[in-house]
């Protein structure tokens, strides 16, 4: 994991059910390089959101994170730190922006107070120092009015200025990696093109790492350097973009892009993914995917597929793929 | 010990001035003041009224020249001062304006002076009316003062942290909330004693479950609200979320449970002076040693009448502006005045 910013190793995160405990985040690992966009992409319950809120160690009870699981930040263990140095870890070296900007800002405070104290939370400086520094980061994340904006109350702002507060929250401390859980989800599309635009230049200006989560693969070629897609609580292909959108190996990953609509095929049927994912802890015994996999054969039902290696960059956990790939 | 109640008053005007002017500032209060005196302006000024009649009556000292029947020692408040119950006062019962004795029709000694007649002992009943109304304020005021910060403190506490604190709370509440109140009520005044301070602290401790159980409803609906994970995904700690994230927007929810306690606890005094627990001078004693003179012929009405229209009025006061504020602070409404 050297040179790396951000490694996770074999995160199992589990919620008890049922007699037992029901992994929902199984022994996944990816990386982070500084400064990259890393999409983490996958349809709902697939575990994505659990990674995130694990990797900043927020995951609420009863949800667990397992032994044997590694986080490494900067070279340090995460899952190792104490509460304190967890508390000055997040916000300043690991910073999160949620799914849901109406509901992300305290609805009695003012903006700006919010800002002012989460910048305080990390930083001694002055009511004053710190007033001014949230007017110059509404200001670049392009709030009109910065100075007036700072004594607006969250119910008096549009969707869209509230998700740009929430990034200007979040980024006054200059973290180096934000997670970014579907940020644009709950925006209406002309916000959302303009949201992206905003972190894609906020993400080239200081340098930070984004882990990206989502289900939209319009965002995706928008943002990514590399992506992760997850099904099951696992990493079905990793690679980097024109790998994973381009030539997609595994047929989870082919069928979610054969399933988005395009002008080019107008008119005909529109493809999709047969069957339903299977509830939380009735996956079956082998490959996840199985049940509703076009290319289903003997070993996929009983056996774990290992991760196959398609070149430097691009990796799939397929039987189908490693049976195709010379040893 | 008139400095406590001179201290009291002092403690209420610098607060109630701090309150205001930080009120002042903030836009949303303002507007929410400026409503609630548009909407509840008679009620405003009554209750206003009632508060000021009460600080008169806490405010006193001793001298002031001799004033017969009184020890030159005893501490006597403005009310005490205007009405001088120990010089204006009669033999028996008198009628209000009466210029002779109910009963027997003998002069009296200070006739048409006596505005709302005098009762078995001769004493003013209009003064003893005014004495109740600190006895009302402090029911209603001192025992909120008990009641809410515990209210808070276990129903947040539960809310937030759950687990093991949230089943231990629980329990309590449960418990507590299985015995009748009333027992329970008279048990702990039999048990502490039946001063002031004793009787509120049995009404706050019998009394907190129901706040309690609101507020840890709301709390855990608030731990799981994204402003709170924003907050702890950017490092914040647990006591700060809890007094800057779920304090404060419980603040509604205590403001309003504030005025719908105060007039169920200056009630429930009523009905502990019916069993012979009351405070002394409240209007729950006057209408129970009143009870009695209802069934005289002729009546003699003014002494209960009085007393119940005091209490009467102050209730109505506090629930229609308890009704409102309700409004004013719901954000639903809220928005649709913005």
């Amino acid at each position: 994991m050297n040179g790396q910013l951000l490694g996770v190793e074999d995160l199992t995160v589990t919620f008890p059910a049922r007699g037992g405990r029901t992994p929902v985040v199984d022994g996944i690992s990816l990386t982070v390089a500084p400064g990259e966009v890393l999409a983490l992409v996958g349809e709902s319950g697939c575990g994505k959101s659990m990674t995130a809120l694990a990797i900043l160690r927020l995951i609420a009870k009863p949800g667990r994170i397992e032994p044997g699981s590694r986080i490494v930040f900067e070279g340090r263990e995460v899952l190792g730190l104490k509460v304190t140095q967890m508390r000055a870890l997040r916000g300043a070296g690991i910073a999160m922006i949620f799914q849901e900007p109406m509901a992300s800002l305290n609805p009695v405070q003012t903006v700006g107070n919010q800002v002012i104290e989460a910048l305080r939370l990390h930083e001694r400086v002055g009511r004053a120092a710190a007033r001014d520094r949230a007017a110059a980061i509404f200001e670049r994340v392009g709030i009109p009015d910065p100075r007036g904006r700072l004594d607006a109350y969250p119910h008096q702002l549009s969707g869209g200025l509230k998700q740009r507060v929430m990034i200007a929250m979040m980024l006054v401390m200059r973290p180096r990696l934000l997670i970014a859980d579907e940020p644009t989800t709950a925006l209406d599309v002309t916000v959302q093109a303009q949201i992206l635009a905003l972190l894609r230049e906020l993400q080239n200006e200081l340098d930070m790492a984004v882990l990206l989560i989502t289900h939209d693969f319009g965002v995706v070629n928008e943002l990514a350097d590399r992506v992760a897609v997850m099904y099951g609580g696992r990493i079905a292909e990793q690679g980097t973009r024109a790998e994973v959108l381009g030539a997609p190996r595994h047929p989870y990953t082919q069928g979610l892009l054969r399933s988005i609509p395009s002008l080019a095929h107008r008119g005909g049927d529109l493809e999709e993914i047969k069957g339903t994912v299977p509830s939380l802890g009735s996956w079956p015994a082998g490959c996840r995917f199985a049940t509703r996999c076009p290319k289903v054969f003997e070993p996929c039902d009983g056996q774990v597929p290992q991760t196959v290696s398609l070149s430097e960059t691009h990796h799939a956990a397929c039987h189908d793929v490693a049976r195709d790939q010379p040893e | 010990m008139s400095w406590v109640g001179n201290a009291i008053v002092a403690v209420l005007l610098v607060a109630g001035v701090f309150i205001w002017m930080r009120a002042r500032r903030n836009r949303l209060w303002r507007e929410a003041m400026a409503a609630l005196a548009r909407r509840r302006r008679f009620a405003l000024i009554i209750l206003g009224l009632y508060v000021a009649v009460g600080m008169l009556d806490a405010v006193s000292w001793v001298g002031g020249g001799g004033v017969q029947g009184v020890a030159a020692s005893e501490a006597r408040s403005v009310i005490d001062r205007i009405f001088k119950p120990s010089v204006f006062r009669e033999k028996s019962y008198s009628a209000p304006f009466a210029s002779a004795e109910f009963v027997g029709g003998a002069a009296l000694t200070f006739p048409g002076r006596h505005v709302l007649g005098t009762d078995i002992l001769g004493d003013d009943v209009l003064y003893k009316t005014l004495k109740g109304i600190k006895v009302a304020l402090l029911i209603g005021g001192l025992t909120c003062l008990v009641l809410i910060p515990l209210a808070l403190l276990f129903g947040v506490s539960a809310g937030y942290f759950g687990g093991r604190i949230d089943d231990v709370v629980f329990f309590v509440m449960s418990t507590l909330a299985s015995i009748p109140n009333l027992l329970l009520l008279i048990a702990l005044i039999m048990a502490l004693g039946k001063g002031t301070l004793q009787v509120c602290f049995a009404l706050g401790i019998t009394g907190w479950v129901g706040l309690s159980r609101l507020t840890r409803a709301e709390t855990l609906k608030l731990r799981e609200l994204e402003y709170v994970q924003a907050a702890r995904a950017l490092g914040v700690s647990h006591p700060t979320i809890v007094l800057r994230h779920i304090l404060p927007n419980l603040s509604h929810l205590v403001i309003i449970t504030f005025a719908l306690l105060f007039t169920g606890l200056v009630l429930s005094e009523t009905i502990l002076a019916y069993l012979g627990i009351g405070l002394d001078g409240s209007w729950g004693r006057m209408i129970d040693q009143a009870r009695n003179e209802l069934s005289r012929d002729p009546v003699i009405w003014w002494t209960i009448a009085a007393a119940s229209a005091a209490l009467f009025i102050l209730v109505l006061c506090v629930n229609l502006i308890a009704d409102a504020l309700r409004d004013i602070l719901d954000p639903r409404t809220l928005r649709e005045r913005a």
